[in-house]
């Protein structure tokens, strides 16, 4: 059962099953149906890609360019000012995104796995009903909460942007990031534990010699999730921080929405901006996005 | 007894830090906000405390739900769910299904299908925005357009700003998103079933659609409850997309969310907290089950 959440997709041609459950089509043989399933599968990717072209086009059109009529065709000139401006307006808030989502992204993966171990292999009385209520924080919707973590954070003092985003992601993390280390750690041979208990190891020093050396891996995964879905988050950034001291996904919203005129080339460039990171995320470490995505996905 | 002591008294305090976080940002807070709601407390002088507020029970959660407004959110979150389950459950699996069988260029088609997945709610909201423009005719932009262009000019429409089915339209988008998801889900789910299953059924002289019908379905099931529940959790809490592509002052499109922040905006906090609560309740009819069920199988 834990198999369809820890495994990532296998590339096609290791799974070793025939080439094609169909009795007799051979392989380079003209068939409608091989041929109606590539023109669909291209379909697909056309539609996908609408939004694309659209973004790509737009951001590079001038601002007299923009009239309905011309809405789907190419820029008759073609110029960077749109990307210019998005730039300078989203730039300093790209910088607080990162300052923000590189340590909490850090620090919940740290518990997660600390969370992990235990629950998986140091596991004790009641420890599945621990692990149940710290996963049931992942399905809340933080309306439910806002209004008092509001007030909590201003009686904690923790000042507002930055700061105070960092502490949500970390501890609103932790549900998922634990979630993903269980199932890794639910790996590991039993054997490696006990052998390290025989030699006199306790659970802090399993921990930190056995454990956390092969937990790389789960890492990567893990730390990716968070950085995705902490840049990517707008809820916190909306209640938590203003468009001052907020991150990226404010700032761009501010920007789409703000503006007198609507300027949808700056505003394009700037959600090109905004992407590019988790996207860059994406591109170099697909495996590993594609891993974070199966583990999120809890059990059926 | 002193046994499991020891080997509970460890593993708590290795768990303490999140156990104190999760406790206190989830549990303690919704708590909180259960207090907060059953107060009158709708005024920007009582959120700050500066006047009192007594407790009304009930009153605020039953003035919500016999509002015509709050009806008309509860009837858009349902419409929309509807809409983004369907859509990207249908999506997902024709997907998965397409490419179960080797497909050159399999890498390629998943990475286009999935990418928009890495992108922001906010992000793609600026570019759907543009798309689900509700201008006709001369003034045309975005789909309708486009609409237009390929000579579907009956397909126009004015998309989110119907009353009744805008919201559908905000589904649009979310599909966009999280098809791709669903199909990374499935296709984990087809590619882990074992081979030897299929090679089986057709040894029985199962037709393909009997192989479907009664191997792969079953054995697909616990993806498809998996993809339901993350997908229908989101749908719940869905906020970003809309607040991006029409604004929460927008009637038409609001669900109970975006009445939240709308609440909450106006030092309405009672009102806001019940709202919250609300959205709580809904989400944890369905996740509680779900979660208790899994917790079991685990123990078998």
């Amino acid at each position: 059962m834990t198999d369809v959440v820890a495994t990532s997709v296998p590339a096609p041609d290791t799974a070793g099953r025939p080439i094609d459950l169909h009795r007799s089509v051979p392989k380079n043989r003209f068939s409608l149906g091989r041929t109606l399933k590539y023109a669909a599968l291209i379909f697909f990717v056309v539609i996908v890609l609408i939004p694309v072209y659209v973004l790509l086009v737009t951001s590079f059109k001038g601002t007299g360019d923009a009239s309905p009529a011309r809405a789907w065709a190419l820029p008759e000139i073609w110029t960077l000012d749109n990307w210019q401006t998005a730039w300078t307006a989203l730039s300093p808030a790209i910088l607080r995104t990162l300052q923000m989502v590189v340590p909490s992204a850090i620090i919940a993966a740290f518990l997660g796995s600390l969370n992990g171990f235990v629950l998986s292999r140091w596991s004790f009385k009641g420890s599945n009903l621990v692990f149940t209520l710290i996963l049931f924080g992942m399905f809340i919707p933080y309306q439910a909460v806002m209004i008092p973590l509001n007030q909590l954070v201003l009686d904690l003092g923790i000042p507002s942007g930055v700061p105070s985003l960092i502490l949500l992601h970390v501890v609103y993390g932790i549900p998922i990031t634990t979630l993903i280390f269980r199932n890794y750690y639910m790996t590991v041979p039993h054997e490696l534990i006990e052998a390290a208990r025989v030699d006199g190891a306790g659970m802090f020093r399993t921990y930190w010699s056995i454990i956390l050396p092969i937990s790389i891996p789960s890492f990567v995964v893990v730390l990716i999730w968070q950085f995705t879905s902490s840049w990517n988050d707008f809820l916190f950034a909306v209640f938590f921080s203003s468009s001052q001291n907020g991150p990226v996904t404010l700032a761009l919203n501010n920007l789409a929405n703000g503006a007198l005129l609507q300027n949808y080339g700056v505003s394009m460039a700037g959600a090109l901006f905004a992407s590019l990171p988790t996207l860059l995320v994406y591109i170099i470490l697909g495996k590993y996005f594609i891993g974070g995505l199966m583990s999120g996905s809890v059990k059926g | 007894m002193l046994k499991s002591l020891r080997r509970a008294g460890p593993a708590l305090l290795m768990l303490a830090p999140s156990l104190i976080l999760v406790g206190v940002f989830v549990y303690g807070l919704i708590g909180a906000n259960f207090q907060t709601s059953i107060t009158d407390n709708h005024t920007a002088a009582q959120a700050t405390g500066q006047k009192p507020s007594v407790v009304v029970w009930f009153e605020n959660y039953t003035s919500l739900l016999g509002s015509e407004a709050f009806q008309h959110s509860l009837k858009n979150l349902v419409l929309y769910t509807v809409v983004f389950l369907a859509g990207t459950l249908v999506m997902g699996f024709l997907w998965a299904w397409m490419m179960d069988k080797p497909v050159k260029g399999e890498g390629f088609f998943r990475s286009v299908y999935l990418f928009p997945f890495a992108v922001s709610f906010v992000a793609s909201g600026v570019v759907w925005r543009w798309l689900l423009n509700s201008n006709q005719d001369e003034q045309a932009s975005g789909l309708n357009r486009l609409f237009q262009i390929i000579g579907l000019d009956f397909l126009q429409n004015n998309w989110w700003n119907n009353v009744t089915w805008g919201i559908t339209a905000i589904a649009i988008p979310a599909i966009w998103q999280l098809s791709g998801y669903v199909m990374a889900l499935f296709l984990a789910g087809f590619r882990g079933i074992p081979d030897e299953l299929r090679e089986a059924a057709r040894m029985d002289g199962a037709s393909e659609w009997k192989l479907y019908r009664h191997v792969l379905f079953p054995q697909l099931s616990p993806v498809a409850l998996s993809a339901l529940i993350i997908i229908g959790h989101m749908s719940l809490k869905s906020f970003d997309l809309i607040m991006s592509i029409s604004k929460p002052a927008n009637y038409q499109t609001k669900v109970p969310a975006v009445d939240m922040y709308v609440f909450k905006s106006s030092f309405d906090y009672a009102n806001a907290a019940a709202v919250g609560s609300i959205l709580l309740i809904i989400v944890a009819v369905v996740i509680v089950p779900y979660l208790i069920r899994t917790n079991r199988q685990e123990k078998r």
